[in-house]
């Protein structure tokens, strides 16, 4: 018996943040200007204790100004998809969820489209829409994964993946037929990127995020009895309903966060919880923390590659993720069918 | 476990006649019925009772009838998780469907058929769920639940299997943590749906005299549904028999295994002969 304590967690989530430091500088030092990882440290360390005068202008400009805004956006939308994953996981009872799988990134991203279309200049539109989207979608896809009144696990994948496909024809049409106006590219709605940066305020953005993942958190002792069964739960007495609005609420939040500021990329709530819990076991109290945490350094480093591999021409960060993440999909699918 | 005074004390303060209750009394079943529909407005697909018994402490009591007879309805409305349409189900007490949702998991336990994990998870880790009642919300377990959890492991014997996979357990030895997950809970009572269905002979007869033990050491109440007819009347000190969603005799085994009965009942020829101990056993009438 190795019963989790709040110091593990704890610990496993101080080295999870040092990883994700590593994986921010190395980043900070990509690009095309060359900048030594002492300097990007001295900038990063000087900035934060607000001694700006005293570093180099381009210094400031290129991690201030360029890098770390892209980074910072990556950990909030890796941190914001993973937690998802990690919840609709639990709240579907499939070990198969995820945000991108399941369609909802494709409602999420044509709820975005729409505000975009309908109220262009509206601050914050963009996310509630997202979020709307989202919402609508996992609905319809657990109402369409149900058979005989119970939730199916594999009716339920076809059912996401079949929104999936719908969702993204009804982009590609809107993108089609408006494409006079601005309304970003295809491959961002459909693939996702990082490389424009949000209409809104970051520090918004990251507060809806705190918001949301402390919502899930509260529920996630709780999680871990329904994921032995919901009937279960309820006998143990768990308020099953309650706890899979919140989670519903929550993740669809996070989803449409994420998706409205970077399209829809993949298969990172899918990857980085099952990493996790190869790691650090299946509790939930350390798991949506290690999620969020695993999930930005997987979008940091994402990026990283998107931005590099075939410099100086980018690939969406989506593109890099599906790489990874459409085989261990097979993988785990296969092995759950055995 | 018992409920603090206080709470008893207002319990008392309800019910002017508890006085001269049984104090051992534990259950009490009184003219519950209960219906269910297809729709709000259909007329009811399924009725059952009304059906009275009582149960007492380190009683076990087998619910019997065959599929569809409304043995499940009874249990899932013992364990409050549905209301009766007329009638009360009380615990100690309280009636059962007004409980809060932990305490009413502090006092009952309900073994079904389990779920299907879909993550691995570790035996200790399975029996650990059943303290969730007792913790606040994301409270880290104590020691007290550790300890708790290890007592309910070795209650069903199973101590050894406290690292092992959940997955990995044969039918037998996944019964028993499913049912030490139960005690954890420390319940006053235990309801049983099937427990003995995918078990083989040898693996009924330890799980029953088990509960038999269980109920004579730690003052628990069973209610058990079960198609074992004969382990039923070996090891219960009461038997309801439902037909059909109704209540046909509750009673000891001697009381309730009547021949004419229980052949219309189960749609079998039976013979019902009485053991030297008194208790009655069942066999098919052959055509030799």
């Amino acid at each position: 018996m190795r019963p989790l304590t709040p110091r593990r967690i704890v610990a496993i989530c101080a080295a999870l943040l040092g990883a994700l430091f590593i994986a921010v500088v190395i980043s900070l030092r990509m690009g095309a200007y060359p900048i030594s990882i002492s300097d990007i440290i001295m900038t990063l360390f000087r900035g934060t204790i607000g001694r700006k005068d005293e570093i180099p202008s381009e210094f400031w400009l290129v991690v201030f100004g360029l890098r770390l805004p892209r980074i910072a956006l990556g950990i909030l939308v890796g941190a914001a998809l993973s937690v998802a994953g990690a919840g609709f996981q639990a709240l579907l009872r499939n070990p198969l969820a995820d945000p991108y799988v399941l369609g909802v990134s494709s409602g999420a991203a044509l709820g975005a489209i729409a505000s975009l279309i309908a109220a262009p200049h509206v601050a914050g539109a963009i996310q509630v829409a997202a979020f709307a989207g989202a919402a609508a979608t996992i609905a319809a896809v657990y109402f369409l994964g149900r058979r005989g009144g119970q939730l199916d696990s594999a009716t339920l994948l076809l059912a996401g993946i079949v929104a999936a496909s719908f969702l993204s024809a009804i982009i590609m049409f809107l993108m089609t037929t408006l494409s006079g106006r601005d309304l970003r590219g295809m491959a961002f709605w459909l693939m996702g990127e990082l490389s424009t940066s949000p209409s809104i305020d970051l520090r918004f953005l990251y507060f809806v995020l705190f918001v949301a993942l402390g919502a899930i958190y509260t529920t996630s002792s709780d999680l871990n009895l329904i994921l032995t069964g919901e009937q279960e739960a309820r006998h143990l007495g768990v308020n099953v309903n309650r706890v899979k609005l919140v989670v519903y609420v929550a993740a669809s939040v996070l989803t449409g966060l994420a998706v409205s500021v970077s399209g829809a990329i993949g298969y990172v709530g899918l990857l980085v919880p099952h990493l996790m819990r190869m790691l650090f076991g299946t509790d939930y109290r350390v798991l949506i923390p290690a999620s969020a945490i695993g999930g930005a350094i997987v979008i940091v480093f994402a990026d990283m590659l998107a931005r590099t591999v075939v410099a100086p021409t980018e690939l969406p960060v989506g593109a890099m993720t599906a790489l990874v993440g459409a085989p261990v999909f097979i993988y785990l699918m296969r092995r759950r069918v055995r | 476990m018992n409920p603090p005074a206080g709470e008893s004390a207002s319990v008392v303060a309800r019910q002017p006649f508890t006085a001269n209750q049984d104090p051992l009394l534990r259950l009490k079943v009184e003219q519950v019925s209960y219906a269910y529909a297809a729709t709000d407005r259909s007329a009811p697909k399924f009725t059952l009772g009304p059906l009275t018994f009582e149960a007492r402490q380190r009683e076990i009591v087998a619910i019997l009838g065959p599929n569809a007879s409304g043995k499940s309805t009874l249990l899932r409305l013992l364990a409050g998780l549905v209301k009766p349409l007329s009638g009360r189900v009380e615990v100690d007490g309280a009636e059962a469907g007004d409980l809060d949702l932990r305490t009413r998991a502090q006092k009952i336990a309900l073994v079904q058929q389990e779920s299907e994990l879909i993550f691995p998870l570790r035996v200790w880790e399975y029996v650990l769920q059943g303290r969730y009642p007792y913790g606040r919300r994301l409270r880290f377990e104590s020691d007290e639940d550790f300890l708790l959890t290890g007592k309910a492991l070795s209650q069903v014997a199973a101590d050894s299997l406290r690292d092992r996979w959940m997955d990995q357990l044969s039918g037998g030895e996944k019964q028993r943590v499913i049912l030490a997950r139960a005690l954890a809970q420390q319940p006053a009572l235990l309801l049983l749906d099937e427990p003995t269905q995918h078990l083989d002979i040898g693996g009924k007869v330890e799980l029953l005299r088990r509960l038999r033990q269980l109920a004579d050491e730690n003052r628990y109440t069973v209610i058990v549904i079960t198609h074992e007819l004969n382990l039923a009347a070996e090891f219960s000190d009461r038997i309801v028999l439902l037909h059909g969603g109704k209540c046909l005799r509750v009673g000891s085994p001697e009381e309730v295994y009547e021949r004419e009965m229980l052949e219309t009942v189960f749609e079998a020829p039976l013979e019902v002969e009485i053991r030297p101990g008194g208790r009655p056993r069942v066999i098919v009438r052959g055509n030799h």
